[in-house]
């Protein structure tokens, strides 16, 4: 049973509203920041922690912090990502509806640390009910002192806004996000400059996600060498995952990392197996922009070690036999789910999502969306397969903004691991249509690694 | 700073982008642009044709960059080395992105005023496949007026968002826009509107295809028919230096100045351009200078003897009075 | 997209959407009140059921801005709505892990209720419906959301489905 940090009071009753939070310890990391810290400790707490970025790149959030530019007369200003919309995560929904003090606790501890003044929250649209829930806890926690003018006394003031998105993927990435807070089209922009130097309004600005912000709240209370203490290697502290797809129990899970995939998967503490006594065929491990897996190349690296819940394990092997830790939005497929049908699936979404700014993924991903509907409803050709692969390398890296990437890499990790699946929908069209491929060897164990005389 | 591209040392200011220090060299290495367009701030970074590897960052950090950069919007470094024409990463990537700029493009050159002059017909020759691997139907929008002298045929159109950057830019007002998303984004007034202000027909100098045509050219004439000879006018409202395009005696379209690169030298207003369509309107300079490597010098307007003219001095003379001759206004 | 006779229906903002503009404009620093286009296309649409070009004039008049950058936020984002829709627009998302648990059924279930295609207002205009990208709601699939409030309707079936329609039709909404 791993620690909880960020999950530890999420049954208790009314955890939802400031006194019941405040009663279980909420708000310490406050009081212990702004009256024993100055801001540039608690930037080398957060570095100590090794905390990385829980939106899905993994960057150390502490080196980011240490990146913002602190030019004299200039605002400086922290925008928290709660524009969650990969699909398969649902960790800051869950965060923000059942825990919204948490959040705000740290946006209030990273705001004093960045040294902005105005700090905002931008949730995707859709999230109106959160958004609501949100806005009443920062109008108790301003009641309280917590925010505003002086906060605790400390001479130090902080105005808190939740900035609801419009409804476009896109907004996730950083650059984008800003655009949209800035009340624009959510177009990525053209690095550099990086928002570090110049974010919002022109302004060096932080952007993190929410529960990057959230875990801020344990490294201040308990020092950045004990949340490093948890995890492995340079993965420390826990993680938040979001189990979906066909598990028994679907949810929000808080582990620690470095926990073994099979425990996470099969154990009843997470998720319980797969649901109605199935087998398991697939996992995209971090929300759909990762590589998907077939189960055996899952569980186990290619070098038959068991697989692990960590930034460096689950990368085991690169895109060859590798995926990624991502945002933590683990979905697996049991036998009856069909690969090719879910790849169309994904890449109808990243081409739906696409802003359309650059050429490679405006046109790209609308082009790998027609060939793998044709592919999925039985009109394939053998030489489909081979196109969609040069067309998802057209794109990746070529782009603006990772989206290119994002919609790349499903589906050519798709191809790699799954090509026979898309073979039997070219040479069984009108089979495919009526059933699926089913298990076939997705499970079967790995081929031990021979050895070299 | 110094910085090598292909091979090819230069010396440039700092914060001159990588495709800027290329034209300082000047030549094949230069990558082409799309969407780039120097007198538009902003501009660039979207087209992605001009994607170059950098392989050396800089002289402090030698660390070569991860991906290929957009060389329009990428600033050189003191002892940068660049590779465009010499790495097959680049041309491969090139490749690639003008085949995806090309699988909704209509292909209709024989029917479009632009092409001859057209950037994308250009790119598609030097950098695209013969062939196209896209079986799926095109990418189609209506034409519509925006203004009555300027047509918009959006199908045509590769997002390159130009036209809005002039509109912001260069005119007081912007009623047209980048409206949807994705591959459904357009160009449009969204409610039914006229784009009408002093400086609005520079758009279609901007244009890089055929998306933003002038309608009081429309269908006049092909291009490499015409004849584009430099002249002047005192304007009140612009610098008045403008490119004629004859087609006999007349005057049957007026332009900006272009550089090699497509670029305008300075916008002009619209009286200029579709009001002032007489030789007395203007004080001619010269026949313009056009590549020859452009269709539109296939028409011999400019003095270029052949080299077996060269050696012989009657025939140089002939050919000279030939030249006076077919020139003459 | 838009029809000519959407396009001249004018509105009337109310004291109370004019007061909530000027309060959210607030939020941002002296200059940046465009920050707040992408929350009062919310409130609009909240008031009117969906964003209409007169509104969106009065909106850019009001943020001081020209109407065409409204325009081309209010394409770009999915939620807003830029022709009347029915009372109830049911939102039903259908990414990844929702088409593996469903999701496509649920669709077609209410397609054949409400007797509607998607994007289409029920003959009563208390209906339409259409299918969404990923609502983040991936552990509890298929799922709906019904705006203004942007409810949220979990582990759907057809039963539960048919419940909330015919809820809806009495008037009832959680």
């Amino acid at each position: 049973m791993g620690r909880k940090l960020l999950l530890e009071h999420i049954n208790v009753p009314g955890i939802n509203t400031f006194d019941v939070y405040r009663s279980k310890g909420g708000y310490a990391s406050v009081e212990k920041a702004l009256k024993t810290m100055s801001p540039e400790e608690i930037v080398e707490e957060v570095k100590k922690s090794g905390l990385r970025g829980r939106g899905g790149a993994g960057f150390p959030t502490g080196m980011k912090w240490s990146f913002l530019a602190k030019p004299e007369g200039v605002e400086r200003y922290l925008v928290c990502n709660a524009d969650e919309s990969e699909p398969g995560t649902f960790k800051d929904r869950y965060l923000m509806t059942y825990i919204p003090h948490l959040l705000i606790e740290g946006m209030i501890v990273a705001s004093f640390a960045l040294g902005a003044k105005t700090s905002y929250i931008y949730v995707r649209g859709e999230m109106m009910p959160q958004i609501r829930i949100l806005e009443r806890a920062i109008a108790e926690a301003k009641a309280k002192g917590f925010l505003g003018k002086n906060i605790l006394g400390s001479g130090y003031d902080l105005e808190l806004y939740v900035q609801p998105g419009g409804g476009a993927y896109i907004c996730g990435e950083e650059t984008a996000l800003l655009e949209s807070l800035e009340g624009k089209r959510g177009n990525p922009r053209i690095k550099p400059p990086f928002p570090a130097i110049a974010g919002l309004y022109g302004c060096p600005t932080v952007v993190n996600n929410v529960e990057s912000i959230a875990a801020v709240v344990p490294i201040i209370n308990e020092g950045g060498e004990e949340y490093s203490k948890l995890g492995i290697g340079r993965s420390t502290g826990t993680k938040l995952i979001s189990a979906g797809g066909n598990v028994k129990k679907p949810g929000v899970y808080e582990i620690d990392l470095g926990l073994p995939v099979e425990e996470f998967l099969y154990s009843d503490e997470y998720c319980g197996g797969i649901a109605n006594g199935k087998r398991l065929k697939a996992v995209v491990a971090g929300g759909s922009s990762v590589p998907i897996l077939p189960a055996n190349l899952f569980l186990k690296t290619i070098n038959n070690e068991p697989r692990l819940m960590s930034y460096e394990s689950l990368s085991d092997g690169g895109f060859v036999s590798g995926t990624m830790m991502g945002s933590g939005g683990f979905i697996a497929y049991d036998e009856d789910q069909c690969i090719v049908r879910n790849t169309w699936n994904f890449t109808r979404f990243y081409h739906h999502e696409s802003c359309g700014q650059c050429s490679p993924c405006r046109e790209g991903t609308g082009w790998m969306e027609k060939v793998l509907h044709r592919l999925e409803h039985g009109h394939g050709r053998m030489s489909d397969m081979d196109l969609l692969v040069d067309v998802s390398k057209k794109i990746e890296g070529n782009t603006i903004c990772p989206l290119g990437d994002a919609a790349a890499w499903p589906v050519a990790s798709a191809i790699r691991h799954f090509r026979d699946e898309f073979e039997w929908h070219v040479t069984h069209g009108a089979e495919a249509v009526t059933r699926n491929f089913g298990l076939a060897h997705y499970a079967d164990p790995l081929p031990k690694p021979e050895v070299l005389a | 700073m110094k910085v090598t591209i292909d091979g090819i040392p230069v010396e440039v200011e700092p914060g001159t982008s990588i495709l800027n220090a290329a034209r300082q060299i000047g030549g094949d290495i230069v990558p082409p642009a799309m969407c780039y367009y120097s007198k538009l701030e902003g501009s660039g970074g979207k087209c992605r044709t001009c994607l170059v590897k950098v392989t050396k960052g800089s002289e402090k950090d030698p660390r070569p960059m991860p991906k290929l950069v957009a060389s329009c919007r990428t600033g050189v470094m003191d002892g940068m080395e660049v590779q465009n024409i010499t790495s097959p990463e680049v041309i491969e990537a090139r490749k690639g992105i003008v085949e995806m700029l090309l699988i909704n493009h209509p292909l209709d050159c024989p029917v479009c005023d632009q092409a001859g002059e057209c950037h994308l017909q250009d790119l598609g020759f030097e950098h695209g496949a013969a062939k196209t691997r896209y079986e799926f139907d095109r990418r189609t929008f209506e034409r519509i007026d925006i203004g009555d002298k300027i047509q918009l045929h959006m199908t045509r159109c590769i997002l390159c968002y130009r036209c809005v950057f002039t509109a912001d830019q260069i005119t007081n007002t912007r009623l047209h826009g980048i409206l949807n998303r994705g591959d459904h984004s357009e160009i449009s007034t969204y409610i039914s509107k006229a784009v009408d202000n002093d400086f609005s027909g520079n758009v279609i100098d901007v244009c890089p295809v055929g998306a933003l045509t002038d309608k009081t050219f429309r269908f006049k004439n092909r291009v490499w028919f015409t004849k584009p000879v430099q002249a002047h006018r005192d304007c009140d409202k612009c610098c008045g230096k403008t490119t004629l395009w004859y087609k006999g005696e007349d005057v049957i379209r007026v332009t900006g100045r272009k550089d090699v690169y497509g670029e305008v030298e300075e916008f002009i207003c619209n009286t200029c351009r579709f009001d002032k369509k007489k030789t007395a309107d203007w004080v001619i300079e010269g026949p313009s200078k056009v590549s020859h490597k452009s269709v539109i010098s296939s028409n011999h307007y400019e003095f270029t003897p052949l080299p077996v003219v060269k050696t012989n001095p009657v025939l140089l003379e002939a050919n000279k009075e030939q030249f006076e001759r077919d020139t003459r206004l | 997209m838009l029809r000519v006779e959407d396009a001249q229906v004018s509105v009337e903002f109310s004291p109370e959407l004019l007061n909530k503009m000027a309060d959210t404009v607030t939020r941002y620093p002296e200059g940046k009140q465009k920050s707040a286009l992408l929350p009062i296309l919310h409130y609009v649409q909240a008031e009117f059921g969906w964003v209409s070009p007169n509104a969106m004039d009065q909106v850019a008049a009001f943020l001081k801005i020209q109407p065409i950058e409204v325009y081309e936020v209010a394409t770009f984002y999915t939620m807003y709505l830029l022709r009347p829709s029915g009372k109830y627009v049911l939102e039903v998302c259908r990414t990844g892990p929702c088409g593996v648990v469903g999701a496509d059924k649920i669709m077609d279930h209410i397609e054949k209720t409400l007797g509607v295609p998607e994007g289409t207002v029920t003959p009563d205009g208390l209906f339409s419906w259409r299918g969404v990208e990923c609502l983040a709601a991936c552990g509890f699939g298929p799922v709906l959301q019904i705006g203004p409030e942007y409810t949220f309707y979990e582990n759907l079936t057809e039963a539960s489905v048919d419940k909330l329609i015919g809820d809806l039709r009495k008037g009832i909404k959680e």
